[in-house]
C-alpha cells in the first residue's frame, strides 16, 4: 500500500520533537540538523512548518541521480537512498524543489526521510497528531471529509452532524 | 554527547575565553543546570561584590538533559548574585535557547568582569566570539534577535537578550528568548546590564550523542504517554496554567489590591475562557514538550491592534490582574510591554501594588508619584505607563526600578509603615497568589533561596486532599492532607524545595512533573532518562541527595552574601496580621500562626541538618560533601 506523512499545518505546535527523535531514530544522535524532517518556523509571528520529502510519483532527484542511487519502494512508495550507489554529488538536493535531500555533515553523505521502514517515529511522536501515517488512497479520502465538515459549519448543520 | 558539553568562562574585562569539561565527580555532586551553574556561581562570584560590579558573575546553564529527547527537556537556568536579594540570583526560561547551547557544545557559560562596551556572545560550535552590540543597545527584546539572525545570516539562530530595561540597570530586568519565554525572576538582565551583555547567540550543529538511543526513544514515548495520560497535561494543553484562574478565584485564593482582599468583583471578565474568545490565537510547545502549554494572542482592534505574544500564564493574570485591571487587553498590552523592555512582570506588579495601597493610604501622594494618580481604579491607563516609566527609570519609575527594597528605601521617609505595604520576601516581590490558607506555601515562600516565589518548592498537590498513605509514600513520612494544618509541611516543603532543584539539574520542565500531580514523572522515571540519555547511573536516592547539596549551597551563598538566617525566612506580616476576608469556609479568617510557623520552621531545619538559625551543621556540610566549598560557615567552625 502506497503510503505518506500527511501534514496538518494547524496542528503543529512547533516544539520540534519530531526533528529530535527522527535524528536519534536514523542517525543515533539528538540533532535537529541531522534529521530528516524539519519544522521552519517563524518565532516572532508563532508560526510553524513541518517539511518534509513528499516521495513524489516522479521525482526529480531519482531523475537527476547519475548514479540511480534514488529508486521507489514498491511497496510502501517512498524514494529510497541506495547509500553504496551514491557519490554524495548533491544534484539531488540542488534541484529537490522542497529542500526535502539534505546532506548529513557528518558521515559526509546524503540523507532523505524512508519511512523509518514503515514505522516512522515523528509521527509514533506528535502528539497532536500533526504528522500522520497514511495510506495515499486514504489521505485524500480524509481531506475530503475535512472540507465536508467545514462546508456544513459553513452552512450552519454543523450543530447536527458533529 | 551529554557527557562532552562544555564550561565556557568568559571574561569581559579582558575579553578571554577558557573552556572546561565537566569531570564526572562534578556531575556526581551537582548534576546539570541549576546545580553546576550554583557551584559556578559559588565559586566565580567575588564574595561580597556589588552585584553590579564586574565581581558578579552570570551564570547561563542547561540542564544535564536538556537537549536530549527526555520529555520537555527545554530549560535554561540563569543565576548571578541578585541585585533585588543580594543574595541567590536565579531564574529558568524554557524555549529553545538551552538545547541549541547544548548542540553548540556548551552547557554552562561564565560571563565574568564588565565589558567597557556592548557586547553580545556568538556561540556556535565549540566556538565564542565577543562581538560588538553597540547597533543593539536601545533595542528591545523583539527586535535584538531579528537583527542578530539578519546580520549573521542564520535564521536558526536562537537568541537570550535583555531589553531596555537591563540596559538601565532596573533591578527588575530580565532574559529573555523566544516570543515568550522569560528567566524572569531575581533581576539577572540587570546583572547582564551592568556587564554591557545585550545578547547570547547560539547555533549548534555539533548534536548529542545518546547513550542507548533505542531504549532512550522507547522510554521517552512510554514517559510521554503517562505524562499525557494525566488531566492536568490535557487542561495545560488547552487553557495553559490559567486552568486554575477560576478555581483559585471562587474559592479565594487570590489576592487582589495587595493582599487587602482576596476577593475581586470582576474576576470573570479575566478568565481564560474570556481570553480564548477574542485574543487566542493558537498554542505553542517548547523544546520536545508535547503539552504545548504556551498560549499566543493577537489584539485585532482597538489602540493597541496588531499587538501578538505568547501567553498569557497563570501567574501573570495574578500578577497585572490583581490590582484592579479589568480587561484582558490591559494585562496582554501589559505583558507584551513588560517583555519587550524585559521586565519581571511577578516582581514589578507586587512593587506597584505596594505603591498604589501607600497611594491609597494617603502615605505618598502625587508629589511623590511625579504627578500620577495611582488610585485603584486607574489600573488599565496605569500599568502601561509605569512599566514605560520604570524601564526609562523616568519620574516615578526611577523608584519602581529599585524593586521592593530598593522602594521601601526610598518611600520610608514618609511613613515607618511602608516597609508593611510593600510585600516581599528577601527582597523579591510576593506573587499575587494568596500564601497565608496554606502553611506549606507560606513556609515555602519563607524559606525560598531566592526570595518570595512558587518555584522553588510550592507543593501545588498539597489542594489535593491526597489520601495520607499516598502522602506518606511520597514524602516518607507523615504529611497532613489537610493544606490548612502545619503537620508535615516542612516535611512536604524540604521534599519538594529539594525535588524542584534536581528538575532544575535535569532541565526539563517542572510542569511535567510532582509539581501538578503525583502521577506525573520523578524520581523513578528521572534515573531512567539519564541511563538511557546520558548513559550515567544514578540512584534515586543519589538525585535526592543532589537536591539537597544545591539547595544547602544555594543557601551558604545566601548567608555569605547577604548574611541570611532565620531572621529572614519570614512571610509578609500582612500574612500573619490580617486574616483573610473572603472565599470557602475552609479559606475565610485564615492567616499564617506566627507560633505554629515558628514551630515548623524549627522544624524544616531540623529536618535540613540546619541550626536554629537555619545555618548548615558542620555533619551536614561534611556529609553533603560541602565542607570543601569556600565557606563562611567552614571559616567558623574553623576559627
Amino acid at each position: 500500500m502506497q503510503k505518506m506523512i500527511l501534514v496538518d499545518y494547524t496542528k503543529c505546535t512547533g516544539c520540534r520533537l519530531c526533528e529530535t527523535v527522527c535524528s536519534v531514530a536514523n542517525s543515533s544522535v539528538c540533532n535537529p540538523d541531522r534529521a530528516r524532517i524539519k519544522v521552519v518556523r517563524w518565532e516572532w509571528q508563532g508560526l510553524q512548518i513541518p517539511t518534509l520529502c513528499q516521495q513524489c510519483e516522479e521525482p526529480v532527484c531519482m531523475g537527476v541521480c547519475p548514479t540511480k542511487a534514488l529508486s521507489k519502494d514498491s511497496t510502501m512508495g517512498y524514494v529510497k537512498l541506495n547509500q553504496f550507489l551514491c557519490i554524495g554529488c548533491k544534484l539531488c538536493l540542488q534541484t529537490c524543489p522542497f529542500g526535502a535531500m539534505a546532506y548529513d555533515f557528518v558521515k559526509k553523505e546524503m540523507m532523505k526521510c524512508e519511512f523509518c521502514d514503515g514505522d516512522p517515529a515523528c509521527v509514533k511522536f506528535c502528539e497532536t497528531k500533526a504528522l500522520q501515517f497514511v495510506d495515499v488512497s486514504d489521505a485524500s479520502l480524509k481531506k475530503k471529509r475535512e472540507l465536508g465538515a467545514k462546508v456544513l459549519i459553513a452552512i450552519g448543520k454543523g450543530e447536527e452532524a458533529f | 554527547m551529554p557527557l562532552r558539553s562544555k564550561i565556557a568562562i568568559i571574561d569581559l574585562s579582558n575579553n578571554k575565553i577558557t573552556k572546561e569539561s565537566i569531570p564526572e565527580k562534578m556531575r556526581r555532586l551537582y548534576l546539570g543546570g541549576r546545580g553546576i551553574g550554583a557551584h559556578l556561581i559559588y565559586n566565580h562570584v567575588e564574595p561580597k561584590t556589588d552585584p553590579l560590579g564586574p565581581g558578579n558573575a552570570l551564570v547561563i546553564s542547561a540542564g544535564f538533559l536538556t537537549g536530549t529527547v527526555a520529555p520537555a527537556s527545554s530549560r535554561t537556568h540563569i543565576g548571578c548574585k541578585s541585585p533585588l536579594t543580594n543574595g541567590f540570583g536565579s531564574s529558568n526560561m524554557g524555549g529553545f535557547f538551552g538545547p541549541e547551547l547544548k548542540f553548540a557544545g556548551f552547557e554552562h557559560l561564565v560571563i565574568k568582569g564588565a565589558s567597557p562596551k556592548p557586547v553580545y556572545l556568538w556561540v556556535h560550535d565549540g566556538e565564542i566570539e565577543i562581538r560588538d552590540a553597540s547597533h543593539l543597545w536601545g533595542k528591545d527584546t523583539f527586535e535584538t534577535p531579528q537583527i542578530i539572525r539578519e546580520e549573521l545570516g542564520d535564521e536558526e539562530i536562537k537568541v537570550a537578550c535583555i531589553g531596555i530595561a537591563g540596559e538601565n540597570l532596573v533591578k527588575l530586568a530580565n532574559f529573555r528568548t523566544g516570543l515568550k519565554n522569560t528567566a524572569g525572576r531575581t533581576g539577572t538582565g540587570c546583572v547582564a546590564g551592568s556587564k554591557k551583555l545585550k545578547a547570547i547567540a547560539v547555533r549548534g550543529r555539533l548534536g548529542l550523542q545518546i547513550a542507548r538511543p533505542k531504549e532512550a526513544l522507547e522510554y521517552a514515548k512510554r514517559a510521554i504517554d503517562q505524562i499525557m495520560s494525566t488531566k492536568v497535561a490535557k487542561a495545560m494543553g488547552i487553557d495553559g496554567t490559567s486552568f486554575i484562574w477560576n478555581v483559585t478565584n471562587t474559592s479565594g485564593l487570590l489576592e487582589f489590591y495587595n493582599g487587602q482582599v482576596n476577593k475581586f468583583k470582576d474576576w470573570q471578565k479575566l478568565t481564560i475562557e474570556a481570553f480564548d474568545e477574542k485574543y487566542k490565537t493558537g498554542m505553542l510547545g517548547c523544546f520536545n514538550c508535547t503539552v504545548h502549554c504556551s498560549h499566543q494572542f493577537r489584539i485585532n482592534d482597538g489602540p493597541w491592534a496588531g499587538t501578538f505574544g505568547g501567553g498569557p500564564e497563570y501567574n501573570t493574570q495574578t500578577a497585572l490582574g490583581s490590582f484592579g485591571a479589568d480587561n484582558w487587553e490591559t494585562l496582554l498590552v501589559g505583558w507584551h510591554l513588560a517583555n519587550k523592555y524585559g521586565i519581571d512582570t511577578t516582581g514589578w506588579s507586587n512593587d506597584v501594588r505596594g505603591t498604589m495601597e501607600l497611594y491609597q493610604r494617603g502615605i505618598i501622594n502625587k508629589e511623590v508619584t511625579g504627578g500620577l494618580d495611582l488610585s485603584w481604579e486607574n489600573a488599565n491607563q496605569l500599568i502601561p505607563v509605569l512599566l514605560e516609566l520604570t524601564a526609562k527609570r523616568e519620574g516615578f519609575g526611577a523608584i519602581l526600578a529599585e524593586g521592593s527594597l530598593g522602594i521601601i528605601r526610598a518611600l520610608s521617609k514618609y511613613s515607618k509603615d511602608v516597609e508593611y505595604y510593600i510585600l516581599h520576601v528577601k527582597g523579591l516581590g510576593k506573587l499575587g497568589n494568596v500564601d497565608r490558607a496554606q502553611p506549606s506555601f507560606a513556609l515555602g515562600i519563607a524559606t525560598s533561596t531566592r526570595g518570595a516565589d512558587h518555584l522553588r518548592s510550592r507543593p501545588a498537590i498539597d489542594h489535593l486532599h491526597l489520601p495520607e498513605d499516598v502522602l506518606k509514600k511520597i514524602y516518607g513520612g507523615y504529611v497532613s492532607s489537610d493544606f490548612r494544618s502545619y503537620d508535615g509541611k516542612a516535611r512536604m516543603v524540604r521534599w519538594h524545595e529539594l525535588t524542584y532543584a534536581v528538575v532544575d539539574c535535569l532541565g526539563t520542565c517542572k510542569f511535567q512533573t510532582v509539581f501538578f500531580s503525583p502521577n506525573l514523572p520523578a524520581y523513578k522515571e528521572w534515573v531512567k532518562y539519564l541511563r538511557y540519555n546520558t548513559g550515567l547511573e544514578f540512584t534515586e536516592e543519589e538525585l535526592f541527595d543532589i537536591g539537597e547539596r544545591v539547595y544547602t549551597l544555594e543557601r551558604m551563598f545566601n548567608y555569605r552574601e547577604a548574611g541570611f538566617t532565620r531572621k529572614d525566612d519570614r512571610v509578609p506580616e500582612r500574612c500573619i496580621r490580617e486574616p483573610l476576608k473572603y472565599g470557602l469556609p475552609a479559606i475565610k479568617g485564615a492567616h499564617i500562626d506566627r507560633d505554629k510557623f515558628n514551630k515548623l520552621l524549627d522544624e524544616y531545619y531540623e529536618l535540613h541538618g540546619w541550626d536554629k538559625e537555619g545555618l548548615p551543621l558542620p555533619e551536614t556540610l561534611k556529609r553533603l560533601e560541602l565542607d570543601k566549598e569556600t565557606s563562611d560557615l567552614i571559616k567558623k567552625e574553623n576559627q
